[in-house]
């Protein structure tokens, strides 16, 4: 069954669309990530302009997060206020993020800045999360119970604006958190994602938060930000399609369900090590397409 | 059943012309439909043009989308990466072409003629805003476009055949893809004698999006806003009703 998608003006198979949406659903009810890093990509794949594909991505994530951050909110797990000075950065590092797009897109460099973006920031962060489960689960074979030191002073903590964060039990400078949010605020609005695979490691490494609240602060922020890509990006470039958005979202609620059961199975540290394997593919394809010489050398670009 | 019917009311209105009234045409044509609807299931659709002409010759059809400028990139490779170097805008190019001919172009009319006419994808002006190029470049870039267009399926090189029944009635079969650009497309029909057009009709054929598709559409584009704001808006209420259904699993 044929579906016509108004703003990207092609017509794809329905059950292509849901099937997609339930696969990125059910990997991102197993790992607890929102999929974003996933969804982009593909919907390039299967030849969605890459402009509707992060603009409708955006439109997707607002809906994922949103569901995820209930959850996360009835548990107690979420930092407004640590959420809402990331969000501060994130509004406007998304703004700026979705003017660049529009002066890449007019240059005619946005696929290749997409791209490489793509490959750059899951090769790191796959690259990471690898190392981490590989070495986590060595060390739970050869000596477990390894305590970690509460608090670690660096240069960091030199900083100034020093604000105390009560959920997260941290005192650290504003600067931090809204540095963060910029920088994934810029790549929410450039990549199409929430930037939750950027943000979440920042946010343990980086600012130092117990792990309990990471996620649903997270979640929080990106709904907001997710929020200001799609309005930004229907807004200045009309590149969210609502009837796209619409059918990723219907399978992806129904694949995250069975994908939550299959992830209490697993083991946290086997989970992280899959997950990463797989942004190392996604990478790896990616990058494989920016090297290979292309069909033809002549592309039809964007008439301003 | 419908072009069955305007078709045999053609064909009545055809013979019924006195033989002795003057020679204005020699050609009537019209299309199966008018209008192209792109609604919800649309993937492509045919359009059958039929008609019928007044002595000997051959019959050549052009159908054509609505002109607009093209910007065609060109990619090269830049530390082992493929980059778009270099770019060059068409002032103008159909965004739709498509032909087909009762026989092979080549036999119906000299090259200068098929050149004026357009006729022949090799034969389609397409010029650079600027001659920044020269000849041969320019050439490539070209092609480049060309290329890319029938890549997805807007243009063909192909010569579609205009099959006769009978000495004087006649009909083409086009195929308009699922990616058609929307506007007012143009089928023009020539009647060619002894390598001459004789006689040209042009009919136009309107394709639009319908319904809730076109809807949306107009609706992103001109009021943007608030397309963003109800876009979110949708989104947060799935992302609510799709908690709610988590809760109760």
């Amino acid at each position: 069954m044929q579906i016509y998608l108004p703003i990207a003006e092609m017509s794809v198979n329905a059950f292509l669309l849901l099937g997609m949406g339930g696969g990125i659903g059910f990997l991102s009810g197993l790992f607890g990530v929102g999929g974003g890093f996933l969804i982009t990509p593909l919907l390039i794949f299967i030849g969605i302009p890459p402009a509707v594909a992060v603009g409708t991505g955006a439109n997707q994530i607002v809906a994922a997060s949103v569901s995820g951050v209930l959850a996360h909110w009835r548990r107690g797990n979420v930092d407004f206020k640590m959420g809402l000075v990331l969000l501060l950065g994130g509004f406007s590092g998304s703004t700026l993020g979705v003017m660049l797009f529009s002066f890449l897109r007019g240059l005619g460099q946005i696929d290749l800045v997409i791209s490489l973006s793509y490959v750059i920031f899951l090769g790191i962060i796959g690259a990471l999360m690898l190392y981490e489960s590989a070495k986590t689960m060595r060390r739970r074979k050869t000596a477990p119970g390894q305590r970690r030191k509460l608090h670690q002073h660096t240069w960091v903590h030199g900083l100034p604006l020093k604000m105390r964060f009560r959920r997260s039990k941290l005192y650290i400078s504003a600067l931090l958190p809204l540095t963060v949010g910029f920088v994934v605020g810029v790549l929410a609005a450039i990549m199409g994602v929430g930037g939750g695979f950027v943000m979440v490691p920042a946010m343990i490494y980086l600012l130092g938060m117990p792990t309990n609240v990471v996620i649903g602060t997270s979640l929080f922020q990106i709904i907001f930000v997710t929020a200001n890509v799609t309005f930004l990006q229907a807004y200045a470039n009309q590149t969210v399609d609502v009837v796209l958005a619409m059918m990723l979202l219907i399978g992806a609620v129904i694949g995250a369900q069975f994908g939550a059961r299959a992830g209490a199975r697993l083991q946290g540290e086997e989970l992280r090590g899959l997950l990463a394997l797989m942004v190392l593919a996604v990478c790896g394809k990616l990058f494989f397409d920016l090297l290979v010489t292309p069909a033809d050398i002549y592309s039809i670009g964007v008439a301003r | 059943m419908r072009p069955v019917a305007a078709f045999l009311c053609l064909v009545s209105a055809c013979l019924m012309v006195p033989a002795g009234a003057p020679k204005a045409s020699t050609l009537v044509a019209d299309l199966s439909r008018h209008l192209v609807a792109i609604s919800t299931g649309f993937a492509g659709t045919d359009v059958l043009l039929f008609g019928a002409t007044e002595g000997k010759g051959d019959v050549v059809v052009i159908v054509r989308g609505p002109d607009r400028p093209v910007v065609v990139h060109r990619k090269s490779r830049v530390l082992g990466v493929w980059v778009n170097t270099a770019k060059m805008t068409f002032d103008r190019a159909p965004s739709f072409y498509a032909i087909a001919s009762s026989r092979p172009l080549a036999e119906i009319a000299p090259s200068t003629v098929l050149a004026r006419e357009e006729m022949g994808l090799d034969k389609l002006r397409l010029e650079l805003t600027r001659a920044k190029a020269s000849a041969n470049v320019a050439r490539e870039w070209r092609a480049g476009l060309i290329r890319n267009h029938e890549a997805q399926d807007l243009y063909s090189a192909e010569v579609g055949r205009v099959t006769f029944l009978g000495n004087r009635l006649f009909q083409a079969r086009f195929k308009l893809p699922a990616n058609v650009h929307t506007g007012t497309y143009q089928a023009k029909v020539f009647h060619l004698q002894e390598g001459r057009v004789v006689s040209a009709q042009t009919i136009p054929l309107q394709v639009s999006k319908v319904g809730l598709e076109a809807d949306i559409y107009d609706f992103a584009y001109q009021h943007s806003a608030l397309y963003g704001m109800i876009a979110i808006l949708v989104a947060l209420m799935a992302g609510w009703a799709a908690h709610l259904a988590f809760r109760k699993a």
